[in-house]
């Protein structure tokens, strides 16, 4: 009974935060400018926040999964809404980074400097928030189509706020147009489980035969529809211009946990099936190696701040699916040390993503308030006028590099050791795949050091490139508030793993049933990883005082050696570019970059150029000469569409007809 | 316990006498006397009595990068095995660790340098982060046969575990695995053929380009931290290259210094009878060894 009740507690809780976040917007809707309303809509989403989060931690904490049969009278059946620590492991990332970026949003949109969209981005921000945190919640398919695609749009409304731009509009019909795909992929997948189950609930963890065609293609479904959205290559096209255009604290809920929910699609639909063939891991763990090598590839070439931390998501989306593979590899080869491990480094890096990825596009936010620009290439020493966002953002920038004592590390040392644990014990070429994950996180590693090196030096280092974009200061306390939180949270899961350990196996017990037949506090070194992280940041503190005392204050200074140059300007400094261009050269076969030259000439050679830019490359090579080809091919079946409603009522009673006789035989 | 003391003291005394090592094999390559085996201690002890001079484009993190990078090449000291003994730390898992110390090092030498806003030094740090990227899936390839051979994840059992017979059973899996190490040794330390660390044209360095500005104790500590990684990345090598036990604590020990001796002659060696490689042919020789490695993987795999 006491368990019934804290059930109730905690679904009393979820409904206050969602309440709250889809109010959060109406304040500003009656006052549209006004500085007080924004503040009231900033305190509910925070209230939101941590009433979410207090139920979220407390089912993780004391795991009862409970379902409630909410409305019933629906077409297909009772709705249904349930709480288990799976879902309740998804909705942390999802309180913290709405919660964080709507703090944000008080100093980086104010209502009185942006009346006509502020009304709009915040109305939308909460929708989006309230709709995550009920997609988590609902354990009834169509229920979930239905939320899946109000959220679908509230992301569409507030990505493009600013929709007098062209470029905006560009990524906001890009985007709209894979969501419906995708949700059209999904539809399939809820009439093939319909099929297979005779019911529209979320079939219970491993109770579904994963043999057989109709498993097969369910498989495939979730694969492509969830995929979208989470950004998997080569589904990821629409994810670097969205990102780009969208307000900064939007992206950073859209790649912090918008992303994230195709996972957590992935992962539900996955556990529903018994043993999965091991081709189903496989398939998942190419996905992702594909998706992180070429995702940070293409981050490098990037020189737009927001596009290349877009590519970076598709990166650490990869870094997921990479862990999601090997634990459903482990299912097939029955071993649980192998699912263990790649789930949780899978479920834990969910985590870490959303903080550090919103951390950094929070601090990415800032520095174009300060700067006025997200052009990499004319930015430079911003660090020197914001020292406190420079320094969160090299937080964030060693969190998503996986670089001990932070909380990347943590996730990709799960997977690193579900790779190598795989070697100990492993029979056949499927058995031997999930060793491929070692040395394709050891490449993601070293291309995300060499990009986040390029990012925090040419952004924060060095000289302003020009003199319009030096960058004011600091910016206010919201928008240091909401990334200090964030970066409070690497650093806490980066030295003290220990404390997610326990709710983590919790979120794998709830995944499936007995699934941890081993606790992962025996096989992750959580105790050593704090050690080391202590003995390595005393060890630095204690080199940074020595060689304070010993130089002293009054250091000489002079200009930086120019290497015999006299006169040397900002505007040599090594740029984005040229750093990046040793590794876009070497990925050019992929990614195909184009180079536009003037080359000098002649004895008296005139004014010489060089541009370099990255294409979306898939996009543009791939899908938009599919659609112009298909566009050619399908023009006699157009002449079917062409906006006479009486005729289009006309079709689909035609097509009702049509599956009424199909159907009733 | 004395192990563990001797361990700290060696790691920590060691690895400038490799340096001094390599100088004099280099001499006598050329015919010269050369500075004593000494001369990086005394370059270090007047390093760190000097002053310094600090660009004045650079922020605290021009000075944090020296002292994060001695810090995390030190913790990833206490994790490698010397010889046939026990690291003082030693977990499963500790290899990924042992990795990305070595990571956060380049990131902080790396930034640092880019703090001072010099074209060149940007080129140096580029050119660092780049060939790293291909580096580091060797290392771990290693890395992946070693825990193949001895069926354990973390550094001192696996290397402890080869002995005679397993280099018997798998010599050429273990013959093509050196051959990656020493090329990751040699790219890792920015040694010839890579790169030159005597060059007098900064537009072809690499490490040495990307610490120009770095002068006195924070300069002393690069250079400390630098002999530092060659020792440890060296210790992994000889690890694997001397399969000895001889039973004796002592005479373990002995043989490992002899050991960690002979590479910095051979490190030597190989500088004085190549020249440096085209920056265009340093990432073929890199791919390269990573196909070694890839190889000797599948060698011990089949």
């Amino acid at each position: 009974m006491a368990a019934g009740g804290q059930a109730i507690n905690c679904f009393v809780l979820f409904c206050l935060a969602v309440a709250c976040q889809g109010a959060s917007g109406l304040p500003l809707l009656f006052a549209r400018s006004s500085a007080a309303a924004q503040r009231f809509s900033v305190l509910l989403m925070l209230t939101g926040s941590c009433a979410g989060s207090a139920a979220a931690l407390w089912s993780l904490t004391s795991p009862a999964p409970v379902t409630f049969a909410l409305i019933s009278g629906l077409p297909f059946g009772p709705g249904s809404l349930g709480i288990d620590a799976l879902s309740a492991w998804f909705l942390i990332p999802v309180f913290l980074v709405t919660g964080a970026s709507a703090l944000f949003a008080l100093g980086y949109w104010p209502a009185d400097r942006h009346p006509e969209t502020a009304a709009r981005v915040t109305f939308f921000l909460g929708l989006l928030a309230a709709s995550l945190s009920a997609l988590l919640l609902v354990r009834h398919l169509v229920l979930f189509l239905v939320v899946w695609e109000i959220m679908a749009l509230a992301a569409w409304f507030a990505l493009s706020t600013e929709d007098e731009k062209p470029e905006v509009r560009d990524a906001g019909i890009l985007y709209l147009v894979t969501a419906h795909l995708g949700v059209l992929v999904l539809f399939a997948m809820v009439s093939l489980i319909a099929s297979l189950t005779g019911s529209y609930l979320f079939p219970a963890p491993g109770s579904l035969p994963a043999q057989g065609g109709l498993a097969s293609a369910i498989f495939l479904c979730a694969l492509i529809g969830f995929g979208l959205k989470a950004g998997v290559m080569p589904l990821h096209v629409w994810l670097p211009s969205a990102h780009a255009n969208a307000p900064s604290h939007i992206s950073a809920v859209l790649s912090g946990v918008v992303l994230k929910v195709g996972i957590y699609g992935m992962v539900r639909i996955f556990s529903c099936f018994a043993t999965p063939p091991p081709w189903w891991g496989g398939t998942v763990l190419i996905l992702g190696a594909i998706s992180g090598v070429i995702g940070v590839a293409f981050a490098i070439g990037q020189h737009d701040l927001k596009r290349l931390l877009a590519y970076h998501s598709i990166e650490n989306i990869g870094i997921i699916m990479i862990g999601l593979g090997c634990a459903l590899l482990g299912q097939s080869l029955a071993s649980p040390v192998l699912a263990t491990l790649g789930l949780a480094g899978a479920l834990l890096h969910v985590l870490n993503h959303a903080t550090f990825k919103a951390l950094l596009f929070l601090g990415a936010g800032a520095v174009i308030q300060a700067a006025g620009t997200r052009e990499i290439e004319v930015l430079g020493g911003v660090g020197r006028r914001l020292p406190r966002t420079g320094l969160f953002f090299l937080t964030g920038a060693l969190a998503i590099c996986g670089l001990p004592p932070l909380n990347g590390f943590v996730s990709e040392l799960m997977i690193y050791l579900a790779g190598f644990t795989s070697l100990k014990s492993s029979p056949g070429l499927m058995g031997a795949l999930p060793v491929l994950a070692v040395p394709v996180l050891a490449l993601i590693g070293g291309l995300a050091v060499a990009c986040f090196v390029k990012v925090y030096g040419v952004v924060f280092l060095g000289e302003p490139r020009s003199p319009e974009h030096v960058g004011t200061g600091d910016p206010p306390a919201s928008m240091l508030g909401a990334q200090a939180l964030l970066a409070l949270v690497c650093v806490l899961i980066g030295v003290a793993p220990i404390c997610v350990a326990r709710p983590l196996e919790n979120a794998l017990a709830a995944y499936r049933g007995g699934f941890v037949q081993q606790a992962l506090v025996p096989m992750v070194p959580f105790t050593w990883i704090t050690l080391l992280a202590v003995l390595l940041l005393m060890l630095a503190a204690g080199a940074a005082l020595w060689l304070r005392r010993r130089t002293g204050r009054a250091a000489a200074t002079s200009r930086t050696w120019g290497c015999g140059y006299l006169k040397p300007t900002p505007r040599m400094q090594y740029s984005a570019s040229s750093f990046g261009s040793l590794l876009v050269a070497w990925f050019g076969v992929v990614l195909r970059p184009e180079v536009h030259r003037t080359d000098p000439a002649g004895s008296f050679p005139g004014p010489a150029a060089y541009r370099s830019h990255l294409p979306e490359t898939a996009l543009e090579r791939l899908f938009l000469p599919l659609l112009e080809y298909l566009y050619e091919k399908s023009a006699p079946v157009r002449h079917l569409q062409h906006g006479k409603l009486n005729l289009y009522i006309v079709y689909t009673f035609l097509t009702l007809v049509v599956l009424f006789i199909l159907t009733t035989r | 316990m004395i192990d563990i003391l001797v361990h700290i003291v060696i790691a920590l005394g060691l690895p400038p006498l490799l340096l001094g090592v390599i100088g004099k094999t280099k001499a006598a390559f050329a015919g010269r006397v050369g500075a004593p085996f000494l001369q990086p201690y005394y370059d270090l002890a007047r390093l760190f009595r000097k002053g310094v001079v600090i660009s004045e484009t650079t922020s605290w993190i021009f000075r944090a990068g020296p002292a994060v990078t001695l810090a995390a090449t030190l913790c990833a000291g206490l994790l490698i095995p010397l010889g046939r003994h026990t690291a003082p730390i030693s977990f499963d898992g500790d290899l990924v660790l042992f990795a990305y110390l070595f990571a956060l090092g380049r990131f902080f030498t790396t930034i640092a340098a880019l703090d001072t806003g010099s074209s060149f030094e940007g080129m140096g740090a580029a050119r660092e982060v780049s060939f790293a990227c291909l580096a580091e899936p060797t290392l771990f390839f290693a890395l992946i046969t070693l825990t193949r051979l001895s069926g354990t994840l973390s550094l001192t059992p696996m290397l402890n575990h080869l002995d005679l017979s397993v280099w018997l059973g798998t010599g050429a899996a273990l013959i093509l695995m050196l051959a990656g190490l020493f090329v990751v040794l040699l790219a890792e330390n920015s040694r010839i053929p890579f790169d030159d660390p005597n060059t007098h044209l900064e537009l072809t360095m690499i490490h040495e380009v990307m610490v120009l500005d770095h002068s006195g104790p924070y300069f002393g500590c690069i250079l400390y931290g630098a002999a530092l990684k060659l020792f440890l990345l060296g210790a992994l090598f000889v690890n694997v290259a001397l399969p000895f036990t001889t039973g004796s604590s002592l005479a373990d020990w002995l043989v490992f210094l002899a050991g960690m001796l002979a590479l910095s002659v051979a490190v030597g060696v190989v500088e004085s009878v190549m020249a440096r490689l085209r920056l265009i042919r340093v990432p073929q020789l890199l791919v390269a060894a990573l196909i070694l490695t890839a190889f000797s993987l599948v060698l011990v795999v089949r």
